[in-house]
């Protein structure tokens, strides 16, 4: 007790979590990329990345990494700032309404895989809707590697279903950050409501639409149950592909490959979003 | 006015059902007796509400088992997370002290890596300590996921408890510790529960790091992830609408607390 | 007993000197006021001397005990924060009792001094209510009652009428006033109003830069004050200052400045002799103003008046003296216009004379030292 006294609260308090970063963060970190490079004697090699490029699936992968991002983000950002908009409004309900749009944001992407699953396979809700009114008399197969499209679309409704809460509750979050004076000074300028939403709300919420975008992003680099549910290694994806090469291939070294690829994927869009939408230290709100 | 008040009302509710309605889908796949589920012209309602899907479910090989093993590994998660990062937070709220900027960056970047980037190495790393395959391990797993969450929110928290309470606490003779638990941590109390109960969903749910750690101790997600291709649609239908029903409950407790949550831990 | 004593106390953030090297004595039963500008260190001090803040330097002692090491809570300090720091999650009772239950006092003897100070606080039917329910004159008197439950020898506030309304804020200055004749604790208060420490303090410490430049008596501070920044920060508007050069003609001492010479009378040699330059001191309302050139022009100064205000009270003119500009309050009845040209005398016993270059005030004893 006495030795604990003389060291300072605040060391006292953070050393648990450095502790804890150091052994489950920083170690592994490390290990990662000791695993992607090196062979199994720890030699330095580039092999595991020329396995990782050469193997079939690569290619897709990659593609399909990149053209799901690029369909989901941007839907879902319209889509959640839309509902922010809406909440934000606070009519009688609005509450109501923000506990209902949230919903979501407690559903795994496995569990909302499932849930979507049930709308897309062959006796599903789709199919018995379009039935239903006389659009089609067999049931269409949409999940299968004969049906590309419709399984990407799959998965984008999946995600965008899923995750545009969060990115809405982000934005909702900044939206009420914003001075309520900033837009009563735009009214009295009788700007309309889509001006006030142009010229006023859009710059002062560039902050949280960044933040938004780069979590949302980093997290649909890393979806992976709705792929394994609704297309399986039809529709591979880096997450996918390294799960598959430390599960069913049994290779950690080019399973770690991928998981670096995946980081760098992310690091360029968070390097991305970054550039593009800089807010300058002086546009910040002041008040 | 009268019009754009109607549509208005129409957009939200619009949306509210493209959020409902799934979830009302998947509820009525799982009650729909199997039979029903593979026949054509399929009905979306079901002709009767039947457990049999359930009872399927939750009567298969490891589904029980690996649902206890979940709920272990969220409990053991939040008590981790909150054990270990609290403290954290409570020092990012409370003092100024060298590297604190840098602290809270670090924290901040640790939220940046993505789960397959710790999880591949850290079973490699569990393999060799003979934790691979535990409850424990994959606690530890999923704390550290958690951790950057509950540092900063249990900072954002404490934040907001005036330090004033406390010293008014000190001056009437309480011990630094004694001013904490009797005047802090109680305002403070709810918002905390809140975040431990967060942290359990992200456990609850947490799929690739579940499947890569845990080989015969699967947790429910990993148990479902790696039974796929051999599951039939009702056991599917029945496990999804079963995963989702706790988060629902648990989303449905801490809903007063989602803005405030996702508001200081994203937004800073 | 309880007087505070500190001595040489230090205490730094950083390259911050917040509290520098500071030496005070405040008597048993004592209301001493720390007044200054924001920044200057009085919440500083007063946390230093609650043991919220752990000094660099120095000692305190309260009575004959050194506190210096001692966690707040065993120092017999009660503090009224600023901001009140009503415990938002209890009752007001439970607030006021806080500090006894802490103590472990039984639960009858804690009801019984909680419902005596709450009277005394006027706050006996607000006791089943939470903070929240309180207008701001009524928790600034619970932060008052929690503080005084625990009947402390030294009783701490810092600012704390600042966030009243101007009339509440009146009204509870009065009131502890009177408080402070009826428990006889020892009594610190920051403030950085000085009607307020005018009114309220047994003695004021008045301080800059984490120095107390003057501790005295409010009739001194306000007469006397130690140097142009105590007298610029008290009086409201301020001390006026004059540069003059000082000569010798005829064997007589003369001030000379801009548009004005003076000839002081000889019970101010000690203090002039010596010295070419001086800054005289003196307030609005020590100046006497004369629309017709008096009889004896040895003292009168002529200059024009640029702007007149009616305060209530007073009226106050700005006045040109050949390009400085003074502050004159005259009775709110006298007739007088902006561009008139008036003739001003003063009271002589009421001029206060100040280095020129240090900016403290000369007084005879300082000069002989
Ligand atoms: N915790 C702290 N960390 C760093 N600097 C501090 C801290 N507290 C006070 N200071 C600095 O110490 C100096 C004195 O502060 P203090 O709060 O005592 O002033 P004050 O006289 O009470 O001012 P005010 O009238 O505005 O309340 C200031 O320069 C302030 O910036
Ligand atoms: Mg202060």
């Amino acid at each position: 007790m006495p030795l604990l006294r003389k060291i300072p609260l605040p060391v006292l308090l953070l050393s648990p979590t450095l502790v804890f970063l150091t052994l489950f963060f920083l170690i592994p970190l490390i290990q990662v990329s000791g695993l992607a490079f090196q062979s199994q004697d720890s030699v330095f090699t580039l092999a595991n990345f020329e396995r990782m490029v050469r193997d079939i699936y690569f290619d897709s992968a990659l593609r399909n990494t990149v053209v799901l991002l690029i369909l989901i983000i941007p839907v879902q950002l319209v889509l959640a700032f839309g509902a922010a908009l809406i909440v934000n409004q606070r009519f009688r309900g609005s509450t109501f309404f923000l506990y209902i749009y949230a919903i979501p944001l407690g559903i795994s992407d496995l569990a909302a895989g499932l849930i979507w699953l049930s709308i897309f396979t062959e006796r599903g809700y789709l199919n018995s809707l379009m039935h239903n009114l006389g659009v089609l008399e067999r049931p269409l197969i949409f999940l299968s590697s004969l049906t590309p499209k419709w399984m990407i679309a799959a998965i984008v409704l999946t995600e965008v279903w899923r995750a545009t809460p969060l990115v809405m509750v982000i934005l909702l979050s900044g939206l009420q950050m914003i001075a309520k004076d900033y837009i009563e000074a735009a009214d009295t300028f009788g700007c309309s409501w889509w001006q006030k939403v142009r010229y006023v709300i859009l710059p002062l919420l560039k902050p949280s639409i960044q933040s938004a975008l780069i979590m949302r992003t980093m997290l649909a680099f890393q979806m992976f149950g709705p792929i394994l549910v609704l297309a399986g290694r039809q529709l591979p994806v880096f997450a996918s592909e390294s799960y598959y090469w430390y599960t069913t291939v049994r290779n950690p070294r080019v399973a770690a490959a991928y998981a670096l690829m995946l980081m760098a994927l992310s690091l360029v869009a968070t390097w991305i979003y970054l550039v593009v939408l800089r807010t300058r230290e002086e546009q910040v709100g002041v008040m | 006015m009268r019009l754009r008040k109607v549509a208005f009302y129409a957009v939200a509710i619009l949306f509210a059902v493209w959020t409902i309605l799934p979830i009302v889908l998947i509820a009525l796949a799982a009650l729909t007796p199997r039979q029903e589920l593979y026949s054509w012209p399929r009905q979306f309602v079901p002709s009767t509400i039947s457990l049999e899907s359930f009872q399927f479910f939750v009567n298969s090989h490891g589904v029980l088992a690996s649902t206890g093993r979940s709920v272990i590994v969220a409990v053991a998660t939040v008590l981790i997370a909150l054990l270990v990062g609290a403290p954290a937070g409570y020092a990012l709220a409370r003092f100024r002290f060298r590297g604190k900027e840098a602290f809270r960056i670090g924290i901040l970047l640790t939220r940046m890596f993505p789960t397959s980037l710790l999880a591949i190495p850290l079973a490699v790393l569990y393999l060799k300590t003979n934790i691979y395959d535990t409850i424990l391990g994959l606690a530890f797993m999923h704390a550290a996921l958690a951790m950057p969450f509950v540092v900063l929110i249990t900072s954002s928290l404490f934040l907001k408890v005036p330090y004033d309470l406390e010293e008014a606490a000190m001056t009437l003779g309480c011990s630094r510790i004694g001013a904490f638990a009797r005047v802090s941590l109680p305002i403070a109390l709810p918002s905390l529960v809140a975040a431990g109960i967060y942290t359990f969903v992200l456990s609850w749910n947490e799929v690739f790091a579940s499947a890569v750690l845990t080989v015969h101790n699967r947790t429910l997600p990993a148990h479902i992830i790696s039974t796929l291709n051999v599951s039939p649609l009702n056991f599917k239908f029945a496990g999804g609408f079963f995963m989702i029903i706790p988060a629902l409950i648990f989303i449905f407790i801490v809903r007063r607390y989602l803005l405030s949550m996702w508001g200081v831990a994203i937004n800073k | 007993m309880a007087d505070v004593r500190l001595e040489q106390v230090t205490r730094r953030f950083g390259s911050v000197v917040a509290v520098n090297n500071v030496d005070l004595h405040i008597k048993d039963k004592e209301f001493m006021v720390f007044l200054g500008p924001s920044g200057c260190g009085k919440t500083t001090t007063l946390r230093s001397i609650a043991g919220l803040e752990k000094i660099d330097q120095g000692r305190i002692f309260l009575g004959e005990r050194d506190v210096t090491e001692l966690p707040p809570g065993q120092r017999g300090i009660g503090m009224v924060f600023q901001s009140y720091a009503l415990f938002p999650h209890m009752t007001i009772a439970d607030n006021i009792g806080f500090g006894l239950k802490i103590k472990k006092v039984p639960a009858s003897v804690m009801a019984e001094r909680v419902n005596r100070v709450a009277q005394l606080l006027y706050l006996d039917n607000l006791l089943h209510r939470y903070p929240g329910q309180l207008s701001g004159g009524q928790r600034q008197r619970v932060a008052v009652a929690r503080a005084l439950v625990i009947e402390p020898a030294v009783l701490l506030m810092d600012e704390p009428l600042s966030n009243l309304d101007a009339l509440l804020r009146l009204q509870m200055r009065a009131e502890l006033k009177k408080l402070h004749h009826a428990i006889n604790a020892t009594t610190i208060y920051v403030t950085h109003d000085q009607v307020e420490a005018l009114s309220l303090g047994d003695r004021i410490a008045v301080m800059k830069d984490g120095q107390i430049v003057q501790c005295d008596v409010p009739m001194e501070i306000y007469d006397k004050p130690a140097n142009v920044f105590v007298g610029s920060f008290i009086g409201n508007p301020p001390m006026n200052f004059i540069r003059g050069e000082i000569m010798r003609e005829n064997g007589q001492l003369l001030i000379k400045g801009r548009g004005f010479s003076i000839t002081p009378s000889t019970r101010f040699t000690p203090i002039l002799q010596g010295r070419s330059e001086i800054i005289l001191g003196i307030r609005p309302e020590n100046f006497r103003v004369q629309f017709h050139e008096p009889t004896d022009t040895t003292n009168a100064v002529r200059a024009s008046v640029e702007v007149v205000e009616l305060l209530g009270n007073i009226r106050l003119l700005t006045i040109d003296l050949s390009g400085s500009i003074l502050k004159v309050s005259v009775e709110p009845h006298t007739a007088v216009n902006p561009g008139e040209n008036v003739w001003l005398t003063w009271n002589e016993d009421k001029l206060c004379f100040y280095d020129s270059e240090t900016e403290w005030a000369i007084t005879p004893s300082r000069v002989s030292a």
